[in-house]
């Protein structure tokens, strides 16, 4: 297995808080990689140390074995970070295909003086985005609402732009910040579908999900956070069974019954 | 003449902490760089100087009246402006832009009015004598803005410290929201701390009016390059920050003026203000809220 | 046209409105300075005080050293363009509110430096005798190309990266936008417009003074770019044309002009924030 992400005890501590306590993970290139625990968790701020949004207190994170603790996201994106974000955050002005070529700009090599001249180079390459913008929107099913502006696409419309907009970058670890919050049944499976085709792709994802169901049906590997600190890890079996993950959802209380009752 | 100096120094230094003192409780509880308030200085050194010159008011009268005049004006230009964006929680450069484009137009009418021209206190309006201890002069002008401004700050510490208002201000400061659910009354707060801020601002151009004797509608703008440096060396919304940075940059530009030159003075608040931003952007205590980009 | 050719029709009027004709122009490529700072969601209050610098080093390289335009021009450009780089430097990674207190703040101590450096600026009284060099073609040549150039540029990666900015700047440097260079960027090149304003200013007025280029030039310029709306490079080059010939049309206004300018700002804020022109450039061939 070839290591692609690595945290190695990577902390974050805001004022009078360790929001991400020496957390160790480490993502396998090609894999589906969960990560859970309870609201407060410290998830989303795990999120944002990776790609660059927060910077970390301590710890240290590799990329593909390049240090990349204290690169801003930027540098983070050209490297082949991409993320959605747990509360939809598009470029609602713009439109639906705008939003995906945005999202190629450490891909496109056009300086700024070819377009200002607007060389054929410049152009070619222009056209050359649109085109692939399309096929991503094809990919998401969203190639017929692509001059539309974002901002006025429905919620789950909205969230499959987001992850078109993040896989035009060509990532090869997509960030996936609940990406089934607020959708139904349908729309989730949907979505699983969807994620399991990106997975074909050679990307490999990191996802954060409260949809328990989603989560071991998708992932290799699940890592459980809890008050900011690592607390299991492994397949999805595992950690379904794992008691330190019984008592982080449900309280001490029910785990001890819990577990009285299966005889254990 | 070197303590000579220092005096006058900390004489015009405690002018500028008191004009910066309103300008920083606005944004450290309001979040709002709220540029009218380079008005209620001018307008507050205008109400003081209408009162001597038509009622024949005493400093007495004229100094809290010129300065209580810009504390309401100040709740006026706060709900007008800036009670739609509060609302709507919009960013701080939106709040910024509309009290910037408000002052404008409040200077400018002010101009179209009374004009541009140089006003003065009328004469005799306050003893022009000077004490002298040591060797050193002291006029009573100038004790009267120190004395002032010492007053004004503690009354401001007490208030903050001691009341159920100040707690009320404080918990604003923290957290907009939580103060709203603990049952305080926000948009009283709000006018509270305008009122306060606006009569410190007006308080403070009765006093540098007085001081300079020459009163000008656009007399706040120029004000405004001390108050910039100010709030920024002294840290944004920092209050015991500001108090020092302006005794600092007052006794500076009085030894830059003696030691180097007087057009050297002028880029002393510049300078400080450029330096601070690169090398200490959190302001002198590291309270401020530097957010990073 | 009673007898008149058109040729002397033009002249007369170009004659008549000189000054104004010169003043939309040069207006155009202020709104376009703050346009460009503006499109990537910064404020800058010193477009005023960048054309301050331009007007100052371009008028005393043609009356000290006798430099040819074609020379001075460029000149005026980079002098702000270096101010705007140490002013930019350390702002530019704190939140917005400290690149626009610094640019007031430049343009205050700029106004009493020119007053104070009598020597070299001529004091209070500014400098005079500046020859006309700022041809109407050129002014409206530069303008032409400055809207252009933002057009186009506005049609790529940039003018993509540029708007993600505006909307959400954090999400902007996710989709890998250098923020700190694009800011940066943004601002040099708008100090180099303003410049540019500034020194063709001070070749068509041949006069100018200290208070000129400080803070009601300053709010002026901002209700530029908020009344046009800042959506396409064309809709703050309407604002400019709107507000500068407004005065003139409506000479009782005169004495108002500022007053205006300061309501419009506060007006366009609260109720207008696209402006009066709410397009927005298409970025996706």
């Amino acid at each position: 297995m070839t290591v692609l992400l690595s945290a190695s005890r990577l902390t974050k501590q805001f004022t009078g808080l360790l929001a991400v306590n020496e957390v160790d993970v480490e993502v396998a290139a090609g894999s589906v990689h969960g990560i859970i625990g309870p609201n407060g968790a410290g998830k989303t701020t795990l999120f944002n140390l990776i790609s660059g949004l927060l910077p970390s207190t301590s710890g240290t994170l590799t990329l593909d074995g390049r240090d990349v603790t204290s690169a801003p996201p930027y540098q983070r994106t050209r490297l082949g970070v991409a993320r959605t974000f747990q509360n939809i955050r598009m470029f609602s002005d713009m439109t639906v295909v705008e939003n995906v070529m945005t999202g190629m700009h450490t891909r496109l090599k056009s300086s700024g003086v070819a377009s200002l001249l607007r060389l054929p180079g410049f152009r070619r390459e222009e056209r050359a985005a649109r085109d692939k913008a399309m096929e991503l929107l094809a990919f998401v099913s969203l190639a017929d609402k692509a001059r539309i502006r974002s901002g006025d696409l429905s919620y789950g419309d909205q969230r499959r732009l987001e992850i078109a907009r993040a896989l035009a970058g060509d990532p090869r670890l997509l960030l996936l910040d609940e990406p089934a919050a607020g959708m139904n049944p349908t729309e989730t499976r949907d979505l699983g579908t969807l994620l399991r085709q990106v997975a074909k792709r050679d990307i490999t994802l990191l996802l954060v999900e409260h949809n328990m169901g989603f989560v071991m049906d998708l992932c290799d590997r699940i890592t459980v956070l809890n008050f900011g600190r690592k607390i299991a890890e492994g397949g999805p079996r595992e950690v379904r069974d794992n008691p330190a993950v019984i008592e982080a959802y449900l309280g001490t209380k029910v785990a001890a019954r819990l577990a009285k009752a299966h005889g254990a | 003449m070197l303590s000579q100096q220092l005096v006058n120094g900390l004489v015009l230094g405690s002018t500028y902490a008191l004009f910066a003192l309103g300008f920083t409780l606005i944004f450290g509880v309001l979040r709002v760089i709220n540029l009218t308030y380079g008005f209620y200085f001018s307008i507050g050194a205008f109400v003081a100087l209408t009162v001597a010159r038509e009622f024949g008011a005493t400093i007495w009268v004229a100094l809290p009246v010129g300065a209580l005049s810009a504390g309401v004006v100040a709740v006026v230009a706060d709900w007008i402006l800036l009670t739609r964006l509060r609302r709507a929680k919009a960013g701080e450069l939106a709040s910024l832009m509309v009290t910037l484009g408000a002052v404008l137009a409040l200077y400018s009418l002010m101009a179209v009015f009374i004009g541009t021209d140089i006003q003065r206190f009328p004469f005799g309006f306050v003893d022009n004598t000077a004490i002298e201890f040591g060797g050193i002069r002291i006029s009573l002008v100038q004790m009267l803005i120190v004395g002032t401004t010492f007053v004004l700050v503690a009354v401001l510490f007490l208030l903050l410290q001691r009341t159920k208002l100040g707690l009320m201000i404080r918990a604003l400061a923290e957290n907009e929201d939580a103060a709203r659910l603990m049952g305080i009354n926000v948009g009283l707060t709000v006018a509270a701390v305008s009122f306060l801020s606006g009569t410190l601002g007006g308080a403070a151009g009765v006093l540098i009016g007085l001081n300079f004797n020459a009163i000008q509608p656009f007399m706040g703008e120029h004000m405004m390059l001390r108050g910039f440096a100010v709030i920024i060396i002294g840290g944004l919304g920092d209050i015991r920050g500001a108090l020092i940075a302006g005794v600092l940059l007052g006794v500076l530009e009085v030894l830059t003026a003696g030691y180097i030159s007087s057009n050297a003075k002028e880029a002393v608040a510049f300078t400080i203000l450029v330096l601070t931003l690169w090398f200490r952007p959190v302001g002198l205590f590291g309270r401020a809220q530097a957010k990073r980009a | 046209m009673d007898g008149m050719t058109m040729a002397e029709w033009l002249d007369d009027f170009l004659f008549t409105y000189e000054t104004l004709i010169h003043a939309l122009g040069v207006n155009g490529l202020l709104a376009l300075s703050m346009y460009c700072v503006m499109a990537v969601g910064q404020l800058s209050l010193g477009q005023a005080a960048f054309m301050g610098i331009g007007a100052y080093t371009g008028a005393l390289l043609t009356l000290n050293l006798g430099l040819p335009f074609w020379l001075v021009l460029p000149l005026s450009a980079l002098a702000p363009a270096v101010v705007a780089l140490v002013i930019g430097g350390p702002t530019l990674r704190l939140s917005g509110v400290y690149l626009a207190i610094s640019t007031i703040a430049l343009g205050e101590v700029l106004r009493v430096l020119y007053i104070n450096a009598e020597w070299l600026t001529g004091g209070a009284l500014g400098l005079s005798g500046i020859p006309r060099k700022a041809d109407l073609w050129l002014i409206y040549l530069l303008l032409f190309l400055a809207v252009l150039g933002f057009w186009a540029v506005g049609r790529s990666k940039i003018g993509r990266a540029m708007e993600a900015m505006r909307e959400d700047e954090a999400v902007a440097g996710v989709m890998g936008v250098n923020l700190p260079v694009y800011k940066m960027g943004a601002l040099v090149v708008s100090a180099m417009l303003a410049g540019l304003a500034g020194c063709l200013t001070a070749h068509s007025n041949s006069f100018i003074g200290p208070n000129e280029f400080g803070f009601e030039m300053a709010v002026t310029i901002l209700s530029f770019a908020l009344l046009g709306g800042i959506g396409t490079p064309i809709a703050p080059v309407i604002g400019a044309l709107v507000l500068t010939s407004l005065p003139e049309i409506l000479r009782p206004l005169q004495d108002f002009r500022l007053v205006i300018n300061g309501l419009i700002i506060v007006v366009a804020v609260l109720f207008l924030p696209r402006g009066v022109i709410p397009f927005r450039l298409r970025r996706a061939p």
